[in-house]
C-alpha cells in the first residue's frame, strides 16, 4: 500500500463535502442538485406524461426514461462536445436500471417518466452524483417510490481500498494503478442496482469495497433525505 | 414484541424511511410492510389514524379519478364530441350527449359549442384501467370558462385552496371580487379586473407554497388587505 | 381566447404578473459557479435561468482572420429547462438564439480577438460559448446575452505550454473583453410592446425584436422574429425602449 494519503488529505472512508437540494427547476414535476466535492448534477423528472412515438408505450406500466449529460464546459480539459455520444449513451441506460427497481408507476399506463441529468462541473463520480440526485428529484415529483437509491464510487488506489474517488485518483498510476467501481444502493435493502468496475483486484478486496459502499451510501442516504424534508420547512 | 411510532404525525417522510415498528400497525396508503416494519413508499406527510398510518402526497402529477371536477381544455373537435386536455398524462373525451341537453343534427359544427382552445369546467363520468377518461358539462356549475386566466397548482393542493367548504376561496373571491374556478386537476381559472387578478392569483401560490402549514387563513387574510 | 384576456390586461398597463410593460423580472447573475470552464455565470430573470460556461482551447485561425481569435455560441435548449424541449441536436430555436448572441458579441468587437493570436495563420485561441437552459421560463435572448456576457468577463486563461493548452493551470491573466453588449428584446402582443414575456406572453406575441446596444447605446445587432411584419414606427419605439433598458440590464454585470 503506497497510497496512505489521500490527494485532498481525507481520510479512506471519507467522503468529500456533500450538499443537495431539491426542488430547483421550477418547470419540472420534480428536481434536484447534488453535490459532492467538485462535482455537481442536476435532475429533472418530467412525468408521467404521454409518450411518443406510441409503439414504445407499455399499456401495463408507465415506463422511466433517463438522459444523462454533461455541459460542453463542465469537463476536465477540452469542451466536451455537445450531443452525447456512447458514454452518456451507456451511462442514460444503466442510470434507467439502477433506478426503475425502487419506482412503481403502475397507476400510469402508457406514461413515461422522464429524468434529466446534467453536469454543470465534475471531478469523477458524476454518473453517481447522476443517480443520487436523480432520486431525490423523483422522490421530488411525488412519485410511488419504495426507497431512494444513493450511489457513489468506490475503488482501489495503490492497493488502499477508499471511497468516493476523484479525478486525479482515478488516473493514480503507481502500485497496480486504480480500480474505480460505481455503485448504487437501495438503503433499505441493502441491494445493489448499479455495479460497474474499471481497474483490477481480488474477489477479497471487492468485497471489502462493496461493505465500504453500504457505509459511505448511508452517509449520502441522510443529504438526501434531509433535502426532501427542508423543501417543504 | 415492541411495537413504536418512529415518525411524529404530520411529519415530512421520505421514500423508505420507517415510520413504524411492529405489526400491530396497519399500512394505509402511500405505505408498505416490509417483514416487521411500516415504510413510507413516496414522499408525504404522516397521518396516524388508530393503528392505521398514511402518507398525504406533497407533490405530483394529476390522475383522473371519477366523479372530479377537472378543468380541461379542448385540443381536439372530434366526429361525436370534443377530446380534452386535463393537466394529466390522459386526455378525456366529452361526447356529444354529455355536452349538451339540446339536439344537434347529424353533421352540425361542433365548435359552436366547444371550439379548439376553450377552457372547460367539466365532471369526470368515468375511467377505464387504462385511464380512457370520459368528462361531461351536464351538472350544476360545469360549463365553459369564457375569459379569464388559468393558472396551474400541485392538484394535491387544491382541498386546501378551496378550504374547508370552500371557505378559503370564499375569502379570496370576496376580497377580490374575482369569480374563481378550482379544478381537481390542479388548474385554476380567475376572471376579474387584472390587479384582482393578480392579486387572487398570488394569494393562491401562497397557499400552494404554504399549503402544510398551519394558521393560512389569517395569512392570506393579511396577504388580500 | 387566452390572447384576448392578455390583451385586456395589457390594456391597462399591467403584466399577467403585476409588472409594468417594460418592466423586467428581478435580475442575479453569480459568475464562476463552475470550476471546470474557465468562465461561467448563471443567470436568473425572474423564474428563466441559464448557466453560460466559456471554454478556451488552441485551434487553427480561419483563412480571413489569421491574426484572431476563434468565437464560438452554442446554446442548448437542455430538456431538463422545459416540457416543450427534447432530447437531440439544437433546434431551429437554439440556432438563432446562438447566432443572435454570437453577432451581438462579434460585431461589438466585445472580444479583442487580436489579442488571441499565439502564431499568425497557425494557432489562436478559440473562445467557445455555451449556453444552457436550466429552467426556459420566457425572456431567454436577453438572459443569453447577458450570461455570454458575465461568463466572458470572469474568464481567465489557462497556461499554455507551447502549443497545448494546461488546464489545471490557470493563469492571472483575463480574457481580453473591451466591450458589453446587452440585447433588449421588445415584444409587440396587439398594439402593445412589453420586455421579458413571461411564456404565455411570448405564446401570443406577434412579433419581436432583438437589439443588441454598445454601452454607447449603439446598435450592434438586430433580428426580427415573429409572423407579423413591424412599421418603422414601431421599430423605432421599439429601439427607444431597447436604449432606455439596456443601462439598467448592464448594471447587473461587473
Amino acid at each position: 500500500m503506497t497510497y496512505t494519503k489521500r490527494f485532498d488529505g481525507r481520510g479512506q472512508e471519507d467522503l468529500r463535502p456533500i450538499e443537495a437540494k431539491a426542488g430547483i427547476i421550477p418547470n419540472a414535476d420534480g428536481s434536484a442538485m447534488f453535490k459532492i466535492g467538485n462535482t455537481v448534477a442536476l435532475a429533472a423528472v418530467y412525468g408521467p406524461r404521454d409518450l411518443r412515438p406510441k409503439f414504445m408505450q407499455n399499456p401495463s406500466t408507465g415506463i422511466l426514461r433517463c438522459n444523462y449529460n454533461m455541459m460542453p464546459f463542465s469537463g476536465h480539459g477540452e469542451r466536451v462536445r455537445p450531443g452525447g455520444g456512447r458514454r452518456a449513451k451507456e451511462i442514460s441506460m444503466i442510470m434507467q436500471k439502477a433506478l426503475a427497481p425502487v419506482l412503481n408507476l403502475k397507476e400510469y399506463p402508457n406514461t413515461v417518466v422522464d429524468v434529466f441529468v446534467e453536469l454543470p462541473q465534475t471531478d469523477a463520480g458524476t454518473r453517481c452524483a447522476g443517480i443520487t440526485a436523480a432520486a431525490i428529484a423523483l422522490a421530488d415529483a411525488g412519485l410511488e417510490m419504495k426507497d431512494l437509491v444513493s450511489a457513489l464510487a468506490v475503488g482501489k488506489v495503490g492497493g488502499t481500498i477508499i471511497s468516493d474517488l476523484t479525478y486525479n485518483e482515478e488516473a493514480y498510476e503507481e502500485e497496480g494503478g486504480s480500480t474505480d467501481i460505481p455503485v448504487a444502493i437501495i438503503p433499505s435493502t441493502g441491494e445493489i442496482t448499479l455495479l460497474q468496475l474499471d481497474g483490477e483486484l481480488t474477489k477479497d478486496e471487492l468485497t471489502q469495497a462493496l461493505e465500504l459502499a453500504k457505509k459511505s451510501a448511508a452517509k449520502i442516504y441522510k443529504v438526501q433525505q434531509e433535502a426532501l424534508k427542508a423543501r417543504f420547512k | 414484541m415492541t411495537e413504536t411510532i418512529l415518525a411524529a404525525e404530520r411529519a415530512i417522510c421520505t421514500p423508505g424511511e420507517i415510520l413504524a415498528t411492529g405489526m400491530g400497525f396497519i399500512p394505509g396508503k402511500g405505505t408498505y410492510r416490509e417483514s416487521d416494519n411500516i415504510r413510507a413508499g413516496r414522499l408525504g406527510i404522516l397521518s396516524i389514524e388508530g393503528k392505521v398510518l398514511k402518507l398525504t402526497p406533497l407533490s405530483g402529477t394529476y390522475l383522473p379519478k371519477i366523479n372530479d371536477r377537472i378543468i380541461g381544455t379542448v385540443c381536439d373537435v372530434l366526429m361525436t364530441g370534443w377530446r380534452m386536455e386535463t393537466n394529466s398524462p390522459y386526455s378525456a373525451v366529452m361526447n356529444l350527449k354529455d355536452a349538451t341537453a339540446e339536439f344537434i343534427p347529424r353533421g352540425a359544427d361542433l365548435t359552436q359549442y366547444f371550439d379548439i382552445g376553450d377552457n372547460v369546467m367539466c365532471k369526470i363520468i368515468n375511467v377505464t384501467s387504462q385511464r380512457l377518461v370520459d368528462i361531461t358539462t351536464k351538472g350544476p356549475g360545469l360549463r365553459k370558462l369564457e375569459g379569464g386566466r388559468i393558472i396551474k397548482v400541485g392538484p394535491q393542493k387544491i382541498p386546501r385552496i378551496i378550504g374547508k367548504e370552500g371557505s378559503m376561496l370564499a375569502i379570496i373571491k370576496e376580497s377580490t371580487g374575482c369569480e374563481i374556478q378550482a379544478g381537481q386537476n390542479g388548474l385554476i381559472w380567475i376572471q376579474g379586473e387584472p390587479e384582482a387578478e393578480i392579486k387572487a392569483a398570488k394569494a393562491i401560490k401562497k397557499i400552494e407554497e404554504e399549503a402544510h402549514k398551519s394558521g393560512l387563513t389569517e395569512k392570506i387574510k393579511t396577504l388580500l388587505q | 381566447m387566452t390572447k384576448e384576456h392578455l390583451l385586456k390586461v395589457l390594456e391597462k398597463g399591467i403584466r399577467y404578473d403585476g409588472r409594468k410593460l417594460t418592466e423586467y423580472r428581478p435580475i442575479k447573475i453569480e459568475t464562476n459557479i463552475s470550476k471546470s470552464a474557465e468562465g461561467s455565470a448563471k443567470i436568473t430573470i425572474g423564474e428563466t435561468e441559464l448557466i453560460a460556461g466559456v471554454k478556451l482551447g488552441i485551434e487553427t485561425p480561419y483563412p480571413d482572420t489569421p491574426n484572431q481569435g476563434n468565437l464560438m455560441v452554442n446554446v442548448e435548449l437542455l430538456p431538463m429547462s422545459n416540457s416543450e424541449f427534447e432530447v437531440g441536436p439544437p433546434g431551429d430555436n437554439a440556432v438563432e438564439l446562438a447566432r443572435v448572441v454570437d453577432r451581438g458579441i462579434r460585431e461589438s468587437k466585445a472580444i479583442n480577438t487580436k489579442k488571441l493570436c499565439v502564431k499568425e495563420k497557425e494557432k489562436v485561441w478559440s473562445v467557445m460559448i455555451d449556453i444552457c437552459t436550466i429552467n426556459a421560463a420566457g425572456g431567454l435572448f436577453d438572459a443569453a446575452t447577458l450570461g455570454a456576457i458575465a461568463a466572458l468577463q470572469s474568464t481567465t486563461m489557462p497556461k499554455l505550454e507551447e502549443t497545448t493548452v494546461n488546464y489545471d493551470e490557470k493563469t492571472k491573466e483575463k480574457l481580453p473583453i473591451t466591450r458589453d453588449p446587452i440585447t433588449v428584446t421588445v415584444y409587440k402582443i396587439g398594439p402593445y410592446l412589453i420586455v421579458d414575456p413571461l411564456p404565455e406572453e411570448e405564446k401570443e406575441a406577434d412579433a419581436r425584436l432583438t437589439i443588441a446596444l454598445t454601452r454607447e447605446n449603439t446598435i450592434c445587432a438586430l433580428q426580427k422574429g415573429g409572423t407579423e411584419p413591424l412599421t418603422t414606427e414601431i421599430i423605432e419605439q421599439m429601439i427607444t425602449i431597447a436604449q432606455e433598458k439596456a443601462p439598467q440590464l448592464r448594471k447587473h454585470l461587473k
